[in-house]
């Protein structure tokens, strides 16, 4: 477990934004995921995708990782955010561009 | 396996027992439902943490019996958003 853990410590500390999520950006394996990924193409941002499908011991270590039983997830900066729910209810308010787009790195 | 609505209400209201559960079946097959959580409990806290405390009411089964549970949640005014 520990190992996961370094994993992905080092998976959302590497990009500013990344969201672990079923398939890719340009084939979603999932209605959920598909959503997160049209909100991130809306704000014009880059982000990171990790497939979790790929990798049975990061789709487990995820949910233990950010204690959240689903996936999507979002991470930016290294801070968990939340599921599709989430993002859509920040996207919705402005929130989240403000959350993506502060202090450029 | 899919639930029952109020399955997953009762669950909800058995960990947050002031909260005001909404459940909509999406779909119409037991299996993608809405859920709007409502509760006092939920003042204060971050978006992450109130769906957190719904996730941990469902335990297991979030994920698993229960595939799809779209969620929004609240403290009772003020706190919409």
């Amino acid at each position: 477990m520990t190992d996961v853990k370094a994993r992905l410590a080092e998976l959302v500390g590497k990009h500013d934004v990344v969201l672990f999520m079923k398939g890719t950006s340009l084939f979603p394996q999932c209605g959920f995921s598909s959503r997160a990924v049209a909100i991130l193409d809306h704000l014009e941002v880059p982000f990171e995708t990790v497939d979790v499908l790929q990798d049975p011991e990061i789709r487990q270590g995820i949910k233990e990782f950010s204690d959240w039983p689903t996936v999507p997830q979002l991470y930016v900066k290294g801070e968990f955010v939340g599921g599709s729910d989430i993002m859509m209810e920040m996207f919705e308010s402005g929130e989240l561009k403000q959350l993506v787009t502060a202090e450029p790195t | 396996m899919p639930m029952a609505a109020a399955e997953i209400e009762q669950l909800i209201r058995a960990a947050i027992p002031d909260a005001e559960v909404t459940i909509t079946d999406l779909a119409g097959d037991g299996d993608h439902y809405a859920a709007r959580v409502v509760s006092p409990a939920f003042a204060g806290l971050a978006r992450v943490r109130q769906h957190q405390r719904v996730y941990a009411a469902l335990g297991h089964r979030m994920g698993n019996e229960l595939h799809a549970l779209q969620l929004t949640t609240a403290a009772p005014s003020g706190d919409e958003k």
